[in-house]
């Protein structure tokens, strides 16, 4: 089974990719909308509006370049609670995830029910998450399998941080996929930290993908923080899923800009310096500078983008602060069906 | 001697079996553990070992029966010793017991020791009602839609509860004209209100006063209205005589040599104590020891039978201005004398002012009456139901008594009185009982510390 | 009408429901080919197909999980864990997620899913074979549990279940499996989810039970009928939701309750029944209200004297309800 990292992006790799230039812009601008909203998102945390924030900022690259490789609305995804870059390129947008944050009744995720970052949304087939980390796995390898019995092609996307790779349910989720040959690509994006607990301490491997050897499935690793990089290697990935030639794992290496969430101090247990020296390779300045220099986006573009996006944002958090809260009596709803 | 093989119960849940060979035909001979017949089943297919050595007897199953498992299959004669005579031998691997029957019974076996079936040691078991007295929802629901003076009903339950049958029973024959209607009374006794009552607390709410009988009050009479503990003695007193036939002996106790240590003794214990030394709790020590020796005394009348109660616990009957309660000293044959003296007073004074609560009247297993303290010298004592006896200790009065074969003293002689059931005891060990007591008191050792 | 094994109709119910929907599927360890450790899926991939009977790898979380994916994405899977007593490692994927799912997205998903086990002793299973934990999982708001009694039951809340929109833990008794035969109507006949069945009429002692308990009672009945005791035997069959109209009804009517069940008796469903009669049955009482059910012990032993001690039998019903009678 290979293990390869993928060539570093550049204009020929993203040819060899198959992206043009308008879909590397929209791959920049699903990053700058993501990593805003994010951002604006700690904001008002820190403002006391918004109860709990959880990040993917030094994550956008790699969801964005894996999102961008999947079908909206006919292939399936178990995301998790980092996925926020995920969720927008497949059709989520910054008012529904402003909802859930101010806990309005309209959230489509979960009518404010759950915390912020349990994605769901039916329409979009982003299978519904809960807190216990690493069942996701299960669920869309059991999306697979109901595609595989239909006889469909659709694929199944699933993620998790490189801590959550420790649950039986990961362990399980892959080695079922491979005994029956699913449609599933797992993806752990690997930032290095299960809140505090570093890397070294959660596995005896540095590599995530060398497991995949175990259960008998390609493993494939990628700089997480080149779009196109991920956007080649899941296309690869779905690519084999939908010829029946079954599941892939893929992890990313990327960063983690913020503490875990939005309740942790990540000055306990990780060096000033360590984080600087991420910042320095930030992925969204990254992937701007690449695009700059091979004249996809022209001077000005990337601050006009942004400038874009602060204004979209700023009218979701409007209408999501006007949206009323949910009823109490509502409380009692929807626990079976009619 | 001939042994019978019966068809195993091969693996969980299989109930039958088909024989789809013989391996042994009749005259063949047979080795301990050799296969004798291969066996179906939807689960397995196997072989039946042999239980024992000998010759192949009888075949009682033809090759293609089907088989349940337990029946008897073939006989194996000459068996050697160790197969015992007669003895029906499951083949290895046969479950040795029961399939306990199911509703539509397809295959029915009885258990095969009686012994554990019966053994209900795990089984929650139904409480037993702590007396009598108490009248559950139903019952009282249905005494008010039928305006049933549940008074009037003897009950068939345990303890002689008046059970929600005996009500539906008693209304039956009522309104067949069986039994005469009582002179109106719009509410039943009883219940909330005679528990309330015996706490002595204040008159409980709602009840609505009951109406003039009629028969009553002609013009120079004065009719005082019942209380609410009025009617709660009422029908305990009526229920109990109805209940327990009543049999009375008494014997004659020298209390002299008790009241020698009581007068020795009294100012040290008021002292230590803080209590008075009364004769109470020398003869309450006397009665619980003879409790002990007598353990049918201290017991209640059950339709399975008599029910020894482990426990002692000593109802005091405390007279009131205007009626009397009974609190109960809860095990106190684990109480010293100071410590009987000390709940005797305790039970006694919140008695008195109203403060008992519902724990202080519950649980009794036996009633001692101090009437003494009221004069009488003799008294015949309604038992306080569930129990298996009263005893009353009358007056200690100074008397001449003949000691010593002919000579004449005066000593200080009190009556104890015991009313009993006799459904549960007869005179003799109600006697007995009395004796045990009598002769404590009289034994007291007039030296001995009073702790 | 047929007459047939309780462990036949739970196979005809599978068998009947996977013909007239191409989305009910069966997955559980050796259900395929070999047709399940008791055979309760005998038959069903010759049928069916490989795609639609599926032996899984031995992991029981991934059993469900995998089951509720697969769900989620429109089909109707009936997940078979192989005992209940080894249900536990799913129950993650059951308790926080199955039941959650419909809630926690506000009605945008749900999980069509039943999850079947056998359970219970009599056996000789011992501590891991013979268990009764389904009243941990009544505890659930989101989930369904039924328990048949008899064949007809089996085969008619397996269809309920099956076509229920909810996920339904369905508990049949393996002593039960070929000791029970009963008639199975024919046709389309499903046993709401959700109702109690009087399998007795009486009125002087209301039982409440379910299971295989539902035949001991009833023998236990027989017994009492002949000293005038008449009982009135309710079959559960549904412990969540209970039938609170039925449980009411029947406890006003007779005054006096006994609940009987297999499983350990503390913290049980027997406890909720007995709740329940407390409160709405209460100014009709004639005596307290009782519960019977195994003792406090961890699981039920192997060696017989031991398995005896633990399971109730029809003599130590009739035991109780005689106590009760007599109060």
């Amino acid at each position: 089974m290979e293990r390869k990292k993928v060539a570093v992006a550049t204009p020929e790799a993203a040819k060899e990719a198959g992206l043009d230039n308008d879909q590397l812009r929209t791959m920049f601008m699903h990053m700058v909308r993501a990593r805003v909203l994010d951002e604006r998102m700690w904001v008002l945390n820190r403002q006391g509006r918004a109860p709990f924030v959880i990040s993917c900022q030094g994550h956008e690259a790699a969801q964005v370049g894996m999102a961008m490789a999947l079908r909206p609305g006919y292939d399936w995804l178990a995301p998790y609670y980092r996925d926020l870059a995920v969720t927008l390129v497949i059709g989520m947008t910054p008012k529904d995830h402003l909802l859930a944050t101010m806990a309005r009744a309209d959230d489509p995720n979960s009518g404010a029910r759950q915390m912020p970052a349990h994605y769901g949304c039916r329409r979009l087939n982003i299978i519904t998450g809960g807190s216990p980390v690493a069942t996701q796995v299960l669920h869309a390898a059991g999306a697979a399998l109901a595609a595989k019995v239909r006889g469909e092609d659709a694929v199944a996307f699933t993620s998790l941080g490189e801590g959550s790779t420790s649950e039986g349910d990961f362990h399980e989720g892959l080695n079922f996929a491979a005994v029956h040959h699913l449609p599933l690509i797992c993806v752990v994006e690997n930032n290095g930290f299960a809140i505090s607990v570093p890397w070294n301490k959660q596995m005896p491997l540095k590599d995530v993908a060398e497991r995949a050897h175990g259960y008998g499935m390609p493993g494939v690793i990628v700089d997480g923080g080149d779009p196109v990089a991920c956007y080649a290697a899941m296309k690869q990935a779905v690519e084999r899923g939908r010829r029946g030639e079954g599941p892939t794992l893929i992890e990313a290496k990327v960063a983690r800009l913020t503490p875990h969430s939005s309740d942790d101090d990540d000055r306990i247990y990780k060096p000033r310096e360590e984080l600087a020296e991420e910042k320095k390779h930030d992925c969204v300045l990254r992937f701007r500078t690449t695009l700059e220099e091979s004249g996809v986006l022209a001077p000005g573009d990337a601050e006009e983008m942004r400038a874009e996006v602060m204004r979209e944002i700023d009218k979701a958090l409007q209408e999501a602060e006007a949206a009323p809260l949910p009823s109490p009596e509502s409380a009692m709803l929807h626990v079976y069906g009619e | 001697m001939a042994v019978t093989v019966t068809m195993p119960q091969l693996g969980e849940s299989v109930t039958e079996g088909t024989i789809q060979q013989w391996l042994k035909q009749p005259g063949d001979a047979v080795e301990r553990y050799e296969s004798i017949a291969e066996v179906n089943t939807d689960k397995v297919n196997a072989e039946i070992p042999s239980p024992v050595a000998g010759t192949m007897g009888e075949h009682l199953v033809a090759e293609g029966a089907v088989v349940p498992v337990g029946q008897a299959i073939c006989r194996i004669e000459g068996a050697e010793a160790g197969a015992e005579e007669g003895l029906t031998v499951a083949a290895e691997g046969a479950e040795p017991k029961d399939i306990v029957a199911a509703a539509p019974p397809p295959v029915e076996r009885e258990p095969v020791a009686a012994a554990p079936a019966q053994k209900e040691a795990d089984v929650a078991g139904v409480a037993t009602p702590r007396d009598g007295m108490h009248l559950t929802p139903a019952v009282r629901m249905l005494a008010r839609e039928h305006a049933v003076d549940v008074a009037q009903i003897s009950g068939s339950g345990i303890g002689g509860r008046v059970t929600k049958k005996d009500v539906l029973e008693y209304v039956q024959r009522r309104d067949a004209g069986e039994i005469e209607r009582p002179a109106a009374q719009p509410e039943p006794v009883g219940g909330v209100a005679a528990r309330r009552a015996e706490i002595g607390a204040a008159p409980p709410p709602a009840q609505p006063p009951a109406p003039a009988p009629a028969p009553v009050a002609a013009g120079s009479d004065t009719l005082v209205p019942l209380t609410p503990m009025r009617r709660a003695i009422a029908e305990h007193m009526t229920r109990s005589v109805q209940t327990s036939p009543h049999a009375w002996t008494m014997v004659e106790v020298d209390m002299t040599r008790v009241a020698r240590v009581r007068a020795r003794r009294r100012e040290e214990f008021k002292a230590r104590h803080g209590v008075d030394l009364t004769f109470l709790p020398f003869v309450a020590r006397a009665v619980v020891a003879a409790l002990q020796k007598h353990p049918t005394l201290n017991a209640t009348w059950s339709a399975d039978g008599v029910v020894l109660r482990r426990e002692i616990n000593l109802g005091l009957a405390v007279a009131l201005e205007d009626g009397l309660v009974v609190p109960v000293v809860k095990g106190a044959d684990r109480l010293s004398m100071s410590g009987l003296a000390l709940a005797a007073q305790d039970l006694t004074d919140r008695a008195r002012a109203g403060r008992l609560r519902i724990e202080d009247v519950e649980g009794g297993t036996f009633t001692l009456n101090n009437a003494g303290a009221l004069g009488t010298v003799m008294s015949q004592a309604i038992i306080n139901q569930p129990q298996a006896a009263i005893l009353v200790m009358d007056a200690i009065v100074k008397r001449p008594v003949v000691v010593d074969d002919d000579a004449i003293a005066v000593r200080s002689m009190m009556n104890l009185c015991i009313s009993f059931d006799h459904r549960i005891n007869d005179g003799l060990p109600a006697a007995r009982f009395l004796r045990s007591v009598k002769e404590t008191l009289e034994s007291i050792d007039d030296s001995a510390d009073l702790w | 009408m047929a007459t047939m094994t309780y462990i036949e109709a739970i196979r005809s119910a599978m068998r009947d429901e996977m013909e007239r929907d191409e989305r009910v599927i069966v997955m559980g360890e050796d259900v395929g080919v070999k047709g399940g450790v008791f055979k309760a899926t005998e038959g069903l991939q010759k049928e069916f197909g490989e795609m639609r009977v599926i032996d899984t790898p031995l992991a029981e979380s991934a059993i469900v999980g995998v089951a509720i994916g697969a769900a989620i994405n429109g089909l109707l899977p009936i997940a078979e864990i192989q005992f209940q007593d080894f249900i536990m490692p799913a129950v993650d994927q059951i308790v926080s997620e199955a039941a959650k799912i419909r809630y926690r997205s506000n009605n945008d998903f749900h999980v069509p899913m039943v999850v079947r086990a056998p359970f219970g002793g009599g056996v000789h299973g011992a501590l891991y074979h013979s268990q009764s934990n389904e009243a941990m999982f009544c505890h659930v708001p989101g989930l369904k549990v039924v328990v048949p009694s008899t064949p007809a039951d089996a085969k008619g809340l397996l269809r309920a279940a099956i076509r229920d929109p909810d996920p339904v833990l369905y508990f049949e008794h393996k002593r039960a499996y070929r000791l029970i035969k009963g008639e199975v109507p024919e046709g389309d006949e499903v046993t709401p989810i959700g109702t109690a069945r009087v399998a007795r009429e009486g009125a002087d002692i209301a039982v409440f039970t379910y299971g295989l308990m539902t035949h001991f009672c009833l023998d236990a009945a027989d017994k009492l009928a002949g000293d005038g005791f008449e009982c009135e035997v309710v079959d559960l069959r549904t412990l969540r939701p209970l039938d609170r109209e039925q449980i009411v009804a029947s406890g006003r009517k007779c005054g006096k309750v006994l609940v009987v069940q297999e499983a350990n008796l503390a913290v049980s469903v027997a406890s909720e029944v007995a709740a329940i009669v407390a409160e709405e049955c209460f100014e009709y009482l004639d005596a307290p209200v009782m519960r019977l059910g195994g003792p406090e012990i961890p699981g039920v032993p192997f060696s017989p004297p031991l398995e005896e001690f633990y399971m109730l039998t029809p003599a130590k019903i009739e035991t109780a309800l005689r106590k009760l009678a007599a109060y």
